[in-house]
C-alpha cells in the first residue's frame, strides 16, 4: 500500500461522508423546526383520500400503507400490459424492417424514426388530451363485436365472474410444472439416448387439458358479464356491469408500448442481423431441415443478442410508466409521491420509500439479467 | 406466339402480360384513388363485400402477372426484387399503397385544405381543419414561456451568439486545432454561462460570475509555474481558495455595492419556459454529465476499492430510478437537507438533478468503450512509462470514446427528450407551455395542433442530432 493509493481514496471518502454529514445535519434540524420526527409510523394512519382506480379493494379509511399497495399495482398493472403490447409490435416492426419488401421495410423505418423522435410525455398528451377526447360520449358509442364499448369515459369490456377461480389457477400452476418435469426429462433422454420428444405439443396440450378438467371436476364456473348502457342523470350515462378500462390507463399504455416498441424493433433487428450467413449455411450442410437450422442454430444465438437489451427496454418501459402522474392515472408516483405526500408531509420518508422501490425493481432484473448473461454467454476456451 | 397462360406468367409473352397485368393494377389504384379524394364509387354496382375487396383483387392479379423473373427490362425487374417477390409481398404491398392513399386526402384537408392560417382569436377557426392561428397566436410563448416580450431579444442575441461561437470549431485553421478541446470543455462553457445569467436572467450576478472567472484564470496562469507532479490536486484546490478569497475577503464590501447596479431587467427563472428553456436545459446537462459520466466510468473500472464501490453505488442508483422522482426528490426532498437561509434555484436544481441522473448512463456507455478496448493497448501504454491519467487521456479515452459516439448520441438525445418532465417542479417548456396554453378558456379545444406542432419540433431536433451523430461516427471511424 503506498501513498498513491491510499489519498485519492481517502479524500473520496471524506468527501462522500462531509456532503451525507452536512444533508443529515441540516435535515434533522429542518425536521426539528417544523415540528416531525423521522419515522415510518405514518404509513399505518388512515390516509382519508380515494384513488380513481384500483385493483385491490380501497377507500379512504384504509391505511397509506395500503395506498402505497394500489399504487405499486397499478404501475405493474400498466408496465405488464405495455411489456406484451410493446414486444408484439416491435417483433412485427423488427422482422418487417429485415423485409426484403421495400415498401414494407420503409414503412417500418418510418414508424421507428418517428416514434423515438418525439418525447414520450409528449406522445402520452397527445393520446390522452388529443386523441381519446376525440372518442364519442357512452350514449353515442358504437359496440365493437356487439360487447366492447370505446367511449371517452374509457373502454368497457366484457368481465369473467368466476366460481372457484383458485382451483382454476391451480391447476395452471400444475401444468406449468409438470412442463418444466417434462422438458428437463427430454433433455435428459436426448442427451442419453439421442431420442426427441416433442416436448411442444405435450406442453400446450397439458396447458388446455388440465384446466378443462378444472371445469369439469372442480367445480370451476365462469360466465361473462356484458357492459349495459345506465342512465345515471338526464344528460349523464355510463356502462354498468364489465370491465372499465380508464381512459388514463388506455393512454399510458398505448404510448408506452409504441414508444418502447420502437426500441425493441431495434433490438430484434441488430440480433438477427447478428447471426451469421455461414452458420445457417454450416447447419444446413450438417443436414439440419429448415426449422431445426431456425430453432438450433439461429434463434439460440439471435436471443442471445436480442434478450438483454430487450430486458432493459423491459425496465425502461416500468421506469417511464411514472410519467402516468402527469395524466393523473393513479400509479405508484401519483397515489404516493403526489397526494400522500402532500397529505402528511413527510418528503424524506415517502420519496425514499418510491425510489427504494423502483431500485429493488431494477436491481432484481439486472442481477437476474447477469445471471442469464452468464449462463447464455459463448464460453470461449 | 407461344399459348398465353395467366396463372404462370413467363418470359415468351412478355408484353401480353405486362400490359394486362399493368392494366389490372392501374385500375385497382384508380379506384381506391377516385374512391378516397373525390368519394366516387367506381364499383358500386357490385355487392358491398366485393366490392369492397375489387381493388385488392385487381391489384393482386396485376402483381402477380408482372411478377415475371430476368424480364430484361430493368425498371420492371427492380419493382419485383423490392415490392412483388411474392405472393405475401405482393399482398402487403398493396395494402401499404392503399392504406397511403386512402389517410391521405384526410391528413391533407386536416393540415392544409380545410386549415385557417389567418386571425388570431378563436372565432377565426370555423372550418374542420387545424388551427394553426391557434399555434401563430401563442408561437411566442411556445417559444419563451413567460419571458417578457421587451426583453425577448436577450434569448435570440444570447443564442445566436452561442451558436457562433460553437461553430467556431468548423472554421479554426490547422494552427489552432489542438486547442479546440479546451475551448469546448472549458471555455465555451464558462461563455455559456455568462451569456445564461447575465445577459437572459439579468441582475447582479454577473459580478459573482466574474470573479469565479479572475479565479480561473489567475490559477491557470499560477499553473504554469506548478510542478507537474502536484498539477491534478493543484487544479481542484486553488481555483475555489481564490474564488473564496475573492468574493468574501478582498472584495466583500464592493460585491454588496456593486450588486445594487443592475445592468439589465432581472427575470427570475419561473418566468422562464417555451423551448429556449428545452435549448438551455439540454445545453447545460449536456455539458455537466459528459465529464461528471466519464470521471465515473473511470472510477467504475479503478482498481482502488472505495473509488470503485462509490461509483458502481452512484452509477447503480441513478440507473434504478426513474427521471420523475429524481425531479421530485430535488424539488420536495432536496430543499430538506439545505441550511434554512440556502437556497437554490429551482432550475439549477433541476439541470443538477438531470446532470447526476444522465451521467450515469453516459458513464455506462463510456464504460462499453472502455471494455470493448484489447488489454494491448494498456499495457503498451503502461510499457511507455506512462501514468495512469497520461495513460487514459492520451491513449485509452481517444479509442474508447470513438467507439461509444453512437451511444452517447442515444443518451444525449434521451436527455433532449426528457427535458418536458421538468413540469414536475414547475418549469414549463414548450411541452408544458402547450397545456397551460390549451386550458386557457379563450381557447379551449385546439390540444391537437399543439400536440401536433410540438411533435414536428420535437421531431425535427431529435432527428436533426441523430443525423448528426451518424455523421461524426462516420468521420471517426477508423480501421482497426
Amino acid at each position: 500500500m503506498n501513498f498513491k493509493k491510499i489519498l485519492p481514496q481517502l479524500l473520496t471518502l471524506v468527501v462522500v461522508i462531509l456532503v451525507f454529514g452536512f444533508f443529515s445535519y441540516n435535515a434533522q434540524v429542518n425536521m426539528e423546526n417544523r415540528g416531525i420526527t423521522f419515522g415510518y409510523g405514518f404509513l399505518s394512519q388512515e390516509s382519508s383520500f380515494d384513488v380513481q382506480f384500483s385493483l385491490i379493494e380501497y377507500d379512504g379509511s384504509h391505511s397509506y400503507f395500503r395506498a402505497y399497495l394500489v399504487g405499486l399495482l397499478n404501475t405493474i398493472l400498466v408496465s405488464v400490459i405495455g411489456i406484451i403490447f410493446a414486444t408484439i409490435i416491435g417483433v412485427v416492426v423488427g422482422i418487417a424492417r429485415l423485409s426484403s419488401n421495400y415498401l414494407i421495410e420503409r414503412t417500418a423505418a418510418i414508424y421507428v424514426e418517428f416514434f423515438r423522435n418525439i418525447p414520450l410525455l409528449l406522445q402520452i398528451f397527445f393520446w390522452y388530451f388529443a386523441a381519446l377526447r376525440a372518442l364519442p360520449l357512452p350514449e353515442k358509442a358504437e359496440p365493437m363485436f356487439g360487447v366492447f364499448f370505446l367511449t371517452i369515459k374509457g373502454f368497457f369490456v366484457p368481465a369473467f365472474v368466476w366460481n372457484n377461480l383458485d382451483i382454476f389457477i391451480y391447476s395452471v400452476i400444475a401444468a406449468i410444472i409438470a412442463i418444466v418435469f417434462i422438458r428437463l426429462y427430454a433433455k435428459k433422454k436426448q442427451e442419453n439416448k439421442g431420442i426427441q420428444t416433442p416436448v411442444l405439443s405435450i406442453s400446450i396440450g397439458l396447458l388446455i387439458i388440465l384446466p378443462l378438467l378444472s371445469f369439469f371436476l372442480g367445480g370451476v364456473d365462469a360466465s361473462v358479464e356484458i357492459p349495459v348502457i345506465e342512465q345515471l342523470s338526464k344528460t349523464s350515462f355510463t356502462f354498468k356491469g364489465g370491465l372499465k378500462l380508464p381512459p388514463e390507463l388506455i393512454s399510458l399504455a398505448l404510448a408506452l408500448s409504441l414508444y418502447t416498441a420502437t426500441f425493441i424493433a431495434e433490438c430484434v433487428r441488430a440480433g438477427v442481423q447478428g447471426v451469421s450467413k455461414g452458420q445457417k449455411e454450416a447447419a444446413a450442410s450438417i443436414g439440419l431441415t429448415p426449422n431445426q437450422v431456425l430453432k438450433l442454430v439461429v434463434m439460440p444465438q439471435a436471443l442471445r443478442i436480442i434478450i438483454p437489451p430487450t430486458t432493459n427496454q423491459y425496465l425502461n418501459l416500468t421506469k417511464n410508466s411514472s410519467l402516468a402522474a402527469a395524466i393523473a392515472y393513479p400509479d405508484l408516483v401519483l397515489v404516493f409521491a403526489g397526494t400522500a405526500l402532500m397529505q402528511t408531509g413527510r418528503a424524506i420518508e415517502i420519496v425514499s420509500i418510491t425510489m427504494l422501490t423502483y431500485l429493488t425493481l431494477s436491481i432484481t432484473i439486472s442481477i437476474f439479467m447477469n445471471w442469464y448473461n452468464k449462463k447464455i454467454a459463448i464460453k470461449e476456451k | 406466339m407461344n399459348k398465353l397462360n395467366f396463372l404462370s406468367p413467363d418470359k415468351n409473352n412478355l408484353y401480353a402480360y405486362l400490359y394486362s397485368g399493368i392494366g389490372l393494377f392501374s385500375l385497382s389504384i384508380l379506384i381506391v384513388f377516385l374512391n378516397s379524394f373525390f368519394s366516387l364509387d367506381l364499383t358500386s354496382f357490385l355487392p358491398g363485400t366485393i366490392s369492397y375487396f375489387l381493388p385488392l383483387l385487381l391489384g393482386f392479379m396485376g402483381l402477380h402477372l408482372i411478377r415475371i423473373e430476368y424480364s430484361g427490362i430493368k425498371f420492371l425487374d427492380v419493382i419485383n426484387k423490392n415490392i412483388n417477390t411474392n405472393k405475401f409481398n405482393a399482398l402487403l404491398s398493396l395494402l401499404i399503397i392503399f392504406a397511403v392513399i386512402k389517410s391521405l386526402p384526410p391528413l391533407l384537408s386536416w393540415f392544409i385544405i380545410d386549415a385557417n392560417f389567418a386571425g388570431d382569436s378563436k372565432d377565426a377557426c370555423s372550418g374542420s381543419g387545424a388551427c394553426w392561428a391557434y399555434i401563430k397566436t401563442w408561437f411566442n410563448r411556445f417559444m419563451y414561456g413567460m419571458y417578457p416580450n421587451a426583453e425577448q431579444w436577450r434569448i435570440n442575441l444570447s443564442f445566436i451568439a452561442l451558436a457562433f461561437l460553437g461553430g467556431v470549431g468548423f472554421f479554426a485553421t490547422e494552427k489552432f486545432k489542438k486547442y479546440l478541446t479546451l475551448y469546448y470543455v472549458v471555455v465555451y462553457p464558462i461563455i455559456a454561462f455568462l451569456f445564461i445569467f447575465f445577459f437572459i436572467s439579468g441582475g447582479p450576478i454577473f459580478f459573482d460570475f466574474s470573479y469565479g472567472i479572475i479565479a480561473a484564470v489567475i490559477s491557470i496562469i499560477i499553473g504554469f509555474f506548478i510542478p507537474s507532479k502536484f498539477k491534478m490536486y493543484y487544479f481542484l484546490i486553488i481555483p475555489i481558495t481564490i474564488y473564496i478569497l475573492l468574493k468574501y475577503v478582498f472584495f466583500y464590501e464592493e460585491l454588496i455595492e456593486l450588486g445594487k447596479i443592475q445592468a439589465f431587467e432581472w427575470v427570475e427563472t419561473g418566468a422562464w419556459g417555451g423551448l429556449s428553456l428545452t435549448f438551455i436545459v439540454s445545453f447545460f446537462c449536456l455539458i455537466f454529465c459528459f465529464p461528471v459520466g466519464l470521471f465515473l466510468s473511470l472510477g467504475r473500472r479503478s482498481d482502488l476499492p472505495i473509488i470503485k464501490y462509490i461509483s458502481i453505488g452512484f452509477i447503480e442508483f441513478w440507473r434504478g430510478v426513474p427521471l420523475i422522482t429524481v425531479l421530485f426528490m430535488s424539488s420536495v426532498m432536496f430543499p430538506m437537507f439545505l441550511p434554512e437561509d440556502m437556497f437554490i434555484d429551482k432550475l439549477v436544481r433541476v439541470i443538477i438533478a438531470i446532470s447526476l441522473f444522465e451521467a450515469a448512463y453516459v458513464a455506462e456507455v463510456i464504460r462499453g468503450g472502455l471494455q470493448a478496448l484489447p488489454r494491448g493497448q494498456y499495457d503498451a501504454a503502461k510499457s511507455l512509462g506512462m501514468g495512469y491519467w497520461k495513460m487514459h487521456i492520451f491513449v485509452i479515452l481517444p479509442q474508447a470514446l470513438k467507439l461509444v459516439i453512437p451511444g452517447i448520441a442515444n443518451t444525449f438525445l434521451a436527455l433532449v427528450k426528457d427535458t418536458p418532465l421538468i413540469f414536475v417542479v414547475g418549469l414549463l417548456e414548450i411541452v408544458g407551455m402547450l397545456n397551460l396554453a390549451k386550458t386557457n378558456p379563450e381557447w379551449l379545444g385546439f390540444a391537437m395542433e399543439g400536440y401536433v406542432f410540438a411533435s414536428i419540433v420535437f421531431f425535427i431536433i431529435c432527428y436533426a442530432m441523430s443525423k448528426y451523430s451518424y455523421n461524426l461516427e462516420q468521420k471517426y471511424k477508423t480501421e482497426r
